[in-house]
């Protein structure tokens, strides 16, 4: 870990200007939040801010309704928090299902819902500074590509990197469509979660379209996403129960109407990627569809098409495959939490 | 004179735990200590002027290190000094000077001896700092260059390269010459089956970082709080390397936080902080990151192969057990792999064999339960394989084959209450109600399946000192250089002395972890209950007679023709067996003998022409129930039933504790643990504890852990015979069987992740 200088300002507009302060563009200042993932990667030597500017002190903890009667989850929001608000839980089960389904009590106890969208990616050759890694040494070159794989994307990457994004909280917000909010010194903007994160291309350094000087302060969820409440389930598929990332996970939320037929569908992978994999497509061809299984693996080759393994973990696909299936079949039936106190019918059928 | 050395902080039992038995449930007495935090390890021993150890390691597998640009390093204020292969203090050249108590044949690694790197995550340098994160910083900018060579990391490449183990390693004995005819026999026989087994390299990963904390005195004496499962070992080691007599090194181990057998030899921590105390004539601390505790010894990847003939019947004709393992280019790291297949069953056609290939990686070195793990988890996974061929019950074929004498060495077992582990776990299970075919059981959507699998382990037993002083003011203190590395060594001994001497156990007090203490193996093998209570029972039994001669001489004594068997030691007091009303309190005993102590020293030599006799072994039978969803190949370990035949259970709640958590290892072994390596760079990817996988809580589900009678005097005069490893072995197999059982697949390697369940 490098000798970094730290500042914690408890206003916004100062944070602002403090992220810009000696900005250099080989050690970027960096905001600190929970620290559960930044701290880490620091002491691995991974990432060597020169500046920390620590946000926990601004007012960016809320979660609240907005005016058109969406959600609104504040940046410093923790994620355990997020995960029980009632709001969440009753509108957005989609959203605690997938939080309750990362990390562990304690790491959600710290993690922000803003530090979340920009978690760095677990790939070893990432974290191991002792070999080549183009998302760390731009231009140095991709270890991962032929080495130990059983991790990596399925889809959308590319011969420069193959990492995935590990968040689960990210897969339900890319199914309900959020919105995030961002501020820096030069002014706001609002980014659609689609466009949030990125495809590591030949630039596979930058994760995400957000600007350095960029403050995440909120992320908002659509009125229209409580829609699907009663139908929405996270899987996620991981080499042991808890506390391990995702090989692969599906987050699917579905709108039925009295007659069973599905009007809405919206469905995201995580763990294939270097984003969370949404295709507009695929959930297509549920739109006024009667469920059945013929149909489900439909959606999921249209999901999966192109998917291309790296050798070792050539199984996602297979995986993949089986668990939008599952999902979607569970969906139909009703929601699934992943809360402790146990669900209704659609825990029976995934267990 | 061994009186209690206060910065041991020895723990004693809580007030009021009063007298205890042999076999009684007590809470472990450093059980305070440790939640409250007052336990000390290694890292947290307090020093003046302590100078901090940040350890660089290579990013090369093998070549040469041709130097190091540490200007950028030297410059980070704070730092004092850099220690490399060319600036290091002397050290001996030879062979054996690094030779720690358990190092197998060959040369071991000498760090920072010299410019050759051999291994990927080699320890390189050592950099010293007033502070660790001035000391960790500059580790980073010290930039070594290499003179890179091509390197050999990958086992099933050099299969061709298998050779015998070179060398003697206490607890390994070669396989067995064959007995009989075993491919004809098989050749010949109507029901066979041959299957192949792997698994990967696997790291202990105890919770306590390893750390050595070296505090050095005015005098020069370096006391040593280091995290081994030996004081004495790593005195020894660090008396040798540096030419440093005995008087002028003390290590202590009060408080261990797990090894599991990677505190069995000195890791390189403790060389490179007693280095540098030696260097800057000052106190040193180095703490490895958990990262760097995967740059030392592992489990060997190994390779194996069964072939097993029966008759119709299910009668053994032919067993057949061969394993390739990996080790260094250094030493030959053995194990017991293949041997335990000629111990279990009755069988007159026993072919066993053992062989290394020499790889580019640190020399292995043992892990709970060393080669039993894997090589009674093949047996019993062939086991199960025959018995689906022979349309037999698994338990039922075990029951057919089971072996009344040693196979091998046809010698009676000591005691071996295996059919009863069979018997009472089968009953708990209930077996009785397991449908024979496999995917017969479903819910929901999850196939359901029960399997299980024979365990067994050596019992044995070292030599041991110790020593017994009882306090005039009542308080009994009871020494030897025993470790306790989470296993409960505090809590049984206090236990044996306190039973013995009949006094409350909390006027009792067992200390340990210092290397000065009376001579104690180190803890391993499942030994310390057998080795160091046998010494502690002797000790308080040479002080029970020292007592009562004391007893005999006072002024008009009721004891003076009283011969040792006629008295006893109970409630706090002498008494005669025959007349307990005729009785002296301990404490009124020596104040009335003149004596403000009485000290005796035993020393504890096994009976081995006794023990010689008979094979000596634990055994266990292992029953559990898995839920696969076969979709996505999850598996979830939902019933566990363990039962154990490892002798008289001294301290009930410590041993359960030891096999409920060798169980937990078993699921993770089975299911969870793999050290994935890169071969093309000889480097392991998943070094850290968020993907190296071990069992977390939401993989445990009921574990049941049964203790069958047994009593064992040959092994040890406690009757006793050890619960460290018992408790994992078997229990993967048994979850690969139940796996087979629900799914019909069958998966030979570990861990059973779910990429290996759904390509099945």
């Amino acid at each position: 870990m490098n000798p970094f200088a730290y500042s914690a300002p408890t206003d916004t507009d100062a944070a602002l200007v403090a992220i810009q302060t000696d900005f250099n563009d080989s050690m970027p200042n960096r905001f600190l939040a929970g620290g559960t993932n930044l701290v880490d990667l620091m002491k691995a030597d991974v990432m060597h801010p020169a500046r920390l500017v620590d946000v926990n002190g601004l007012p960016l903890d809320a979660i609240s309704e907005t005016a058109d009667g969406g959600l609104q989850l504040g940046a410093l929001a923790r994620n355990a928090d997020t995960a029980y608000h009632p709001w969440v839980r009753t509108r957005y089960p989609l959203l605690t299902a997938a939080i309750l389904a990362g990390a562990s009590p304690q790491i959600r106890n710290m993690a922000s819902n803003g530090g979340n969208l920009l978690q760095r990616t677990r790939c070893h050759y990432f974290y191991d500074v002792g070999v080549p890694c183009n998302k760390r040494d731009p231009g140095s070159g991709c270890s991962a590509i032929g080495g130990v794989t059983r991790q990596h994307a399925i889809l959308g990457a590319s011969s420069h990197c193959i990492a995935t994004h590990p968040s689960d909280l990210c897969v339900a917000l890319a199914a309900l469509g959020a919105r995030v909010h961002v501020q820096s010194a030069r002014g706001e903007r609002e980014i659609e979660f689609a466009d949030f994160h990125r495809l590591p291309g030949d630039t596979p350094q930058h994760d995400t379209t957000l600007a350095a000087d960029e403050l995440i302060t909120q992320i908002t969820l659509p009125a229209e996403a409580a829609a699907f409440a009663a139908h929405s389930v996270y899987l996620k598929l991981r080499d042991r129960a808890s506390y391990a990332f995702a090989l692969v996970s599906v987050a699917a939320a579905l709108q039925l109407d009295d007659a069973g037929r599905i009007t809405q569908a919206r469905i995201a992978l995580g763990g294939v990627a270097h984003k969370p994999w949404r295709k507009p497509d695929a959930e297509a061809l549920l739109h006024g569809a009667l469920p059945h299984d013929a149909l489900f693996a439909r959606v999921a080759d249209a999901l999966l098409e192109g998917a291309q393994g790296q050798g070792q973990n050539d199984f996602k696909i297979t995986l993949a495959h089986r668990a939008i299936i599952r999902v979607l079949q569970s969906a139909v039936v009703g929601t699934l939490t992943n809360r402790d106190e146990g669900d209704a019918s659609a825990e029976e059928s995934l267990q | 004179m061994t009186e209690l050395i206060e910065p041991l902080k020895t723990p004693t039992a809580e007030p009021g735990t009063g007298m205890v038995q042999p076999g009684m449930s007590v809470s472990r007495v450093d059980g305070r200590a440790k939640v409250t935090g007052a336990a000390r390890y290694a890292a947290e021993h307090p020093a003046a002027d302590l100078a901090y150890g940040v350890v660089v390691n290579s990013t090369i597998t093998k070549g040469r290190i041709l130097g190091f640009d540490l200007a950028d390093a030297l410059r980070v204020p704070g730092v004092i000094d850099i220690i490399t292969h060319s600036n290091r203090p002397r050290m001996r050249p030879f062979k054996l000077s690094y030779k720690d108590m358990t190092a197998p044949g060959g040369f071991p690694f000498r760090p920072l001896y010299d410019d050759v790197v051999f291994y990927s995550g080699q320890p390189i340098a050592l950099v010293l700092a007033e502070t660790f994160e001035a000391a960790r910083h500059a580790a980073t900018l010290v930039r070594p260059d290499y003179a890179v060579e091509p390197h050999e990391t990958e086992l099933a490449a050099h299969l061709h390269r298998a050779h015998d183990p070179h060398g003697l390693k206490a607890g390994f004995a070669p396989p067995p010459k064959e007995k009989g005819h075993a491919q004809a026999a098989f050749d010949a026989a109507p029901v066979k089956i041959e299957a192949e087994f792997h698994s990967g390299v696997e790291h202990h990963n105890p919770m306590e970082l390893f750390a050595s904390t070296v505090i050095r005195e005015a005098d020069g004496h370096l006391t040593i709080y280091d995290k081994t499962q030996s004081s004495q070992n790593s005195r020894w080691y660090v008396s040798h390397v540096f030419g440093l007599s005995s008087r002028k090194v003390t290590v202590r181990n009060p408080y261990v936080g797990g090894a599991f057998g990677s505190g069995l030899r000195p890791q390189y921590q403790l060389p490179l902080a007693v280095m540098a105390a030696l260097k800057l004539k000052r106190s040193v601390r180095v703490v490895l990151t958990r990262q760097q505790m995967f740059t030392f010894g592992h489990r060997p990847e190994t390779r194996q192969a069964i072939k097993l003939a029966a008759e119709r019947d299910g009668t053994l004709v032919s067993i057949q057990h061969d394993a390739v393992a990996e080790t260094s280019r250094r030493e030959d790291y053995t194990e017991v792999v293949v041997n335990w297949s000629g111990q279990l069953y009755a069988c007159d056609n026993i072919r066993l064999s053992y062989h290394l290939v020499d790889l580019d990686n640190y020399t292995p070195i043992d892990m709970r339960a060393p080669g039993a793990a894997h090589g009674v988890h093949a047996l019993e996974i062939a086991m199960d394989e025959l018995s689906y061929a022979l349309q037999m019950d698994p338990l039922a074929l075990r029951l057919k084959n089971y072996a009344e004498i040693d196979p091998t060495k046809n010698l009676p077992f000591s005691t071996k209450a295996l059919r009863d582990c069979y018997t009472q776990g089968a009953a708990r299970f209930g077996w009785d109600q397991r449908p024979a075919a496999p995917r017969s059981m479903r819910k929901g959507n999850e196939w359901v399946g029960w399997g299980m699998a024979t365990g067994t382990w050596d019992a044995m037993q070292m030599f041991a000192r110790a020593s017994a002083v009882l306090h005039a003011d009542g308080r009994l203190v009871v020494s030897s250089a025993a470790t306790d590395i989470g296993t409960g060594t505090y809590t049984v001994m206090a236990m044996i002395a306190a039973a013995s001497m009949g006094l409350p156990m909390e006027r009792v007090t067992f200390q340990l972890g210092d290397s000065t203490l009376p001579v104690a193996p180190i803890e391993g093998g499942s030994s310390h209950v057998t080795t160091v209570g046998s010494a502690v029972e002797g000790a308080c039994e040479k002080l029970q007679k020292r007592l009562l001669k004391l007893a005999k001489a006072l002024p008009d004594s009721p004891f003076a023709k009283a011969k040792i068997d006629e008295v006893e030691f109970a409630d706090g007091t002498l008494r005669l067996r025959a007349r307990p009303e005729v009785r002296i309190e301990l404490p009124q005993l020596l104040q009335h003998a003149g004596e403000a102590r009485v000290e005796v020293k035993y020393l504890m030599l096994p009976d081995a022409l006794k023990q010689r006799k008979y094979q000596r072994a634990t055994h266990s039978a292992v029953f559990c129930e898995v839920h696969v969803d076969e979709d996505f190949g999850t598996v979830r370990v939902t019933r566990v039933v363990s039962a154990i035949a490892a002798g008289k259970i001294i301290s009930a709640k410590t041993a359960h504790s030891q096999i409920t958590g060798g169980v937990v290892w078993g699921i993770s072994q089975a299911l969870h643990e793999e050290t994935l390596q890169d071969h093309r760079l000889g480097r392991f990817m998943n070094a850290n504890f968020a993907e190296y996988h071990v069992a977390v809580n939401a993989d445990i589900h009921d574990i049941e852990v049964i203790f069958v009678e047994e009593d064992d005097r040959v092994v040890s005069r406690l009757g006793a015979k050890g619960v460290g490893e018992i408790g994992l072995v078997g229990v993967a197999a048994a979850v690969s069987n139940a796996i087979y059982h629900a799914t019909g697949r069958r998966i030979r390697d570990t861990p059973i992740t779910p990429d290996k369940v759904i390509a099945a």
